[in-house]
């Protein structure tokens, strides 16, 4: 028996991609996308659905994939994940799905499942049909906070079962880490724009340039709304506190991303600035500090490393971007650490400190402890910290009777609902930095929640 | 978007502008600021609330004109609009607990102060102000500051309005001559607010400043706002604007200001044609 192989998407060359912003994976096409739904054996037992935050219905929509009908597999797919065409692109497969996948082992290699739900996202994107509004309306108002991928999901599972929605956003423009954080070229912004057109057709409202727990307290939203839902995120930046890191040429991947992203700073022409560096030192191993780092080499930077601490093994990024990164010509210094920024008023070099790894620690993974004496010094005119985030104290310091963690994030019971009645949360601002697809799940969950209990409550 | 109402010139190059802002102005109060885009793919730019009206829903901003947004704004007609406006940002200052205070503003750092100033008469507190400019035309709000001040003293560096001479000489002076101040409340050019911070430092009174930095989301996301205060790091915009004077570390905050100066000139030139 001849075992196919996992088929590969279409990538740009690496060479070229690493000076343009465009999407790196096309993804797909259709003559190779029918190969690789052939593999899928349509397992009884699908384990690969375990592996699925929100229990994709994974052997029944890439069967439709099989007959070459895409839209119908993306129905199936919504039944149960709102951004199909998000979550193709950027879940982390390989410790999810396409981890439990029978094929993965011997069969050359697990299901393409991602990159096949993406296949019928897109097209299911393309076909432009128009949402059809929930025929009944129902007289339930909700506020969500936030319009990351939890709050589009919680907004969108309501307005589907006739909720009235309004969706509070920060900044001036809607999608959260999907617009400001992740980078056109892994995530093109019109998809995003395109899921968010999508809500308003349902009756979605949304008010941008509105900061809750500045402009409107949550206590103000619940005289107002029967629900409230908290989708804030986890977006405060943490720095390392060593000596050095208020140089000019040190800021947060946050900031550096959301320059880029958000306020397009990396095309030529806009008046957001950004800063282009010769030598661009990341710190990090997660999906945050890949997409600095790719964003650094695509402003033009000579050389970018990326600094972490552990292992690549450990690097908590998704397999696909270390691999992306590498190819780019992103240079990895493992088991290294940063202990000083130098440099007189700008970045003009990094301290580093070899380490080595010892017994395991509370995350299960083996702590990183410096070799004394291995310091070393590297040549640099920016660094981009991207060691993680913690959700942002605006709502916790604004709201009398919210609950939280000593991490800052929200405390939620299983129906996502917080020490406050009627007020839900969900996303990173309960679980701190998490995925995209947790956060949907949890939308997801806690608008299920208002509408039962909204439902017993009439 | 939000209309821009009414707009004023004041002093050369200085333009009150009157929005609307029902939703910001509910909750404003004297120190905080907004965040404002003129244009759809604009520059993210903060402005303290200088004003408000409550019943009316009316914001406003004093804005010196210095590069492109500001000129991008200049440019915006009665009626016309800006794309985004956010806030109200950052914490209040409250001066309330002080009965002898003096105001110190720098060129636009009036804007900082006025709306102090008025709250801060209107409790009948023991209040003088002192304006820097470099020169006459540069000044602001005058009327405004005697209607809601006990003293106000006008200092230019050229001495072509009130005295000749910078703040601090007429912080020394005062403060010499016997005058008691629980706080000394300074905004205005870095410079000039580390120049006042080392003179009552001296003379031990207790000073508060309001720090500038340069933003990006003006909610605590990006960290581009930090400044380092006693030794450790605040984000301006959510820890601030206002921090303790003799805490602050005014030559990192310096250098930090100067950062994008290039791109800045590039964009300004642009406009200026
Ligand atoms: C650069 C980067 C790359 C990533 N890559 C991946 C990836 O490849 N795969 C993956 O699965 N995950 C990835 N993640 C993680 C993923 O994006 C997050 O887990 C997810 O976005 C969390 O969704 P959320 O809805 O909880 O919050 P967010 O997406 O953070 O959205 C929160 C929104 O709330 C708004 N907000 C915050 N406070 C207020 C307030 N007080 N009032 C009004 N609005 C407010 C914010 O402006 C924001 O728009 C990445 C994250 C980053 C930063
Ligand atoms: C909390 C706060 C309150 C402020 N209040 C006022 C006010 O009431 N009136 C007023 O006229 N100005 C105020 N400013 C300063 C004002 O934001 C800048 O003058 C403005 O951003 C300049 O934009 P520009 O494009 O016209 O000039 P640019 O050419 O971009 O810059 C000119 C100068 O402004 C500084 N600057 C540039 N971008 C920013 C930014 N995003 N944030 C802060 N500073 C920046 C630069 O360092 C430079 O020194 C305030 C700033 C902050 C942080
Ligand atoms: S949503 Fe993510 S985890 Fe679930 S099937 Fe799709 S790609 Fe896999
Ligand atoms: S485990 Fe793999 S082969 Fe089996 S149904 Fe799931 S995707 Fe198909
Ligand atoms: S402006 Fe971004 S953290 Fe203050």
């Amino acid at each position: 028996m001849v075992i196919v192989e996992r088929q590969r998407t279409i990538e740009q060359d690496p060479e070229v991609r690493a000076k343009n912003f465009e999407e790196v994976s096309k993804g797909f096409d259709e003559k190779t996308m029918l190969i690789e739904a052939a593999r899928c054996l349509n397992c009884k037992t699908a384990p690969c659905k375990k592996g699925c935050p929100v229990g994709v219905n994974i052997p029944e929509f890439i069967m439709e994939l099989q007959k070459n009908n895409p839209l119908k597999a993306n129905e199936i797919i919504k039944k149960t994940n709102s951004l199909p065409a998000v979550c193709g692109r950027v879940c982390p497969q390989e410790v999810q799905c396409e981890k439990y996948c029978v094929r993965k082992a011997k069969l050359g290699g697990s299901v393409a499942i991602g990159a096949l739900e993406r296949y019928a996202a897109d097209a299911g994107l393309k076909s432009q049909e128009k949402v059809q509004p929930p025929k009944e309306r129902k007289n339930i108002k909700v506020a969500v906070v936030g319009s990351g991928p939890s709050g589009l999901s919680c907004a969108g599972e309501l307005a589907m079962n006739g909720a009235q929605v309004t969706v509070f956003e920060a900044f001036h423009q809607a999608g959260g880490v999907l617009v400001y954080g992740i980078p056109e070229f892994r995530l093109p912004k019109d998809i995003v724009q395109k899921e968010i057109d999508k809500l308003k057709e349902l009756g979605v409202e949304f008010k941008l340039n509105t900061v809750i727990g500045k402009t409107f307290y949550v206590e103000e939203l619940l005289k107002e709304y029967d629900f409230v839902f908290i989708g804030s995120g986890a977006g405060l930046p943490m720095f390392m506190k060593i000596k050095g890191e208020s140089l000019n040429g040190v800021c947060s991947a946050n900031e550096f991303l959301t320059r880029a992203n958000l306020m397009k700073a990396y095309l030529p022409d806009s008046v957001t600035p950004i800063q282009r560096a010769k030598i661009s030192v990341v710190v990090g191993g997660g999906n945050v500090a890949m997409d600095a780092a790719r964003t650094a080499l695509r402003l033009g930077a000579e050389k970018v490393y990326v600094v972490y601490r552990r292992s690549r093994q450990e690097m908590p990024a998704r397999e696909d971007e270390i691999i992306h990164a590498e190819e780019e010509g992103i240079e990895f210094m493992l088991l290294t650490n940063p202990v000083e920024i130098l440099g007189k008023d700008k970045v003009e070099g990094i301290r580093c400190i070899k380490m080595q790894l010892g017994e395991p620690d509370q995350s299960g993974r083996r702590r990183p402890i410096p070799i004394e004496g291995s310091e070393f010094d590297l040549k640099c005119d920016q660094v981009i910290m991207s060691i993680g985030t913690s959700p942002n104290p605006l709502i916790k310091n604004s709201t009398k009777g919210l609950e939280t963690t000593k991490w800052g994030t929200i405390v939620v019971d299983e129906n996502n609902e917080t020490s406050i009645e009627n007020v839900y949360a969900g996303g990173d601002s309960v679980t701190g930095a998490a995925t995209v697809i947790m956060a949907m799940g949890a939308g997801r969950n806690a608008a299920k929640a208002m509408l039962k209990k909204a439902e017993e409550n009439k | 978007m939000n209309k821009l109402l009414k707009k004023r010139k004041l002093a050369e190059n200085i333009i009150e502008y009157v929005f609307e802002a029902k939703d910001i102005v509910r909750n404003a109060k004297a120190g905080q600021f907004v965040i404002l885009r003129v244009d759809k793919d604009g520059e993210r730019v903060p402005f303290t609330i200088c004003d408000y009206n409550r019943e009316k829903g009316e914001l406003t901003l004093l804005v010196q004109t210095v590069g492109y947004s500001t000129a991008r704004l200049a440019q915006l007609e009665v009626g016309d609009y800006v794309h985004d406006l956010v806030g109200p940002l950052g914490n209040a200052t409250d001066l309330s607990h002080a009965d002898r205070i003096l105001l110190v503003g720098g060129g636009i750092g009036a804007a900082v102060i006025y709306p102090q100033s008025k709250q801060l008469k209107k409790l009948n507190k023991k209040v003088d102000v002192i304006l820097g400019a470099r020169d006459k035309s540069l000044l602001m709000y005058e009327d405004e500051f005697s209607k809601y001040s006990d003293n106000l003293y006008i200092m230019t560096d050229n001495g072509s309005k009130g005295e000749k001479g910078f703040v601090t000489d007429k912080l020394k002076q005062l403060i010499d001559s016997g005058q008691k101040y629980d706080v000394v409340f300074a905004v205005g050019p870095l410079v000039m607010m580390k120049a006042v911070s080392n003179v009552t430092k001296q003379y031990g009174i207790r000073t508060i400043v309001s720090m500038n930095s340069i933003m990006v989301d003006g909610t605590g996301m990006c960290g581009g706002c930090r400044v380092t205060i006693g030794g450790e790091t605040k984000y301006a915009c959510v820890d601030g604007p206002e921090f303790d004077g003799h805490e602050v570390d005014f030559d990192e905050a310096i250098s930090r200001a100067s950062f994008y100066k290039e791109h800045e000139k590039e964009q300004f030139c642009k406009i200026k044609g």
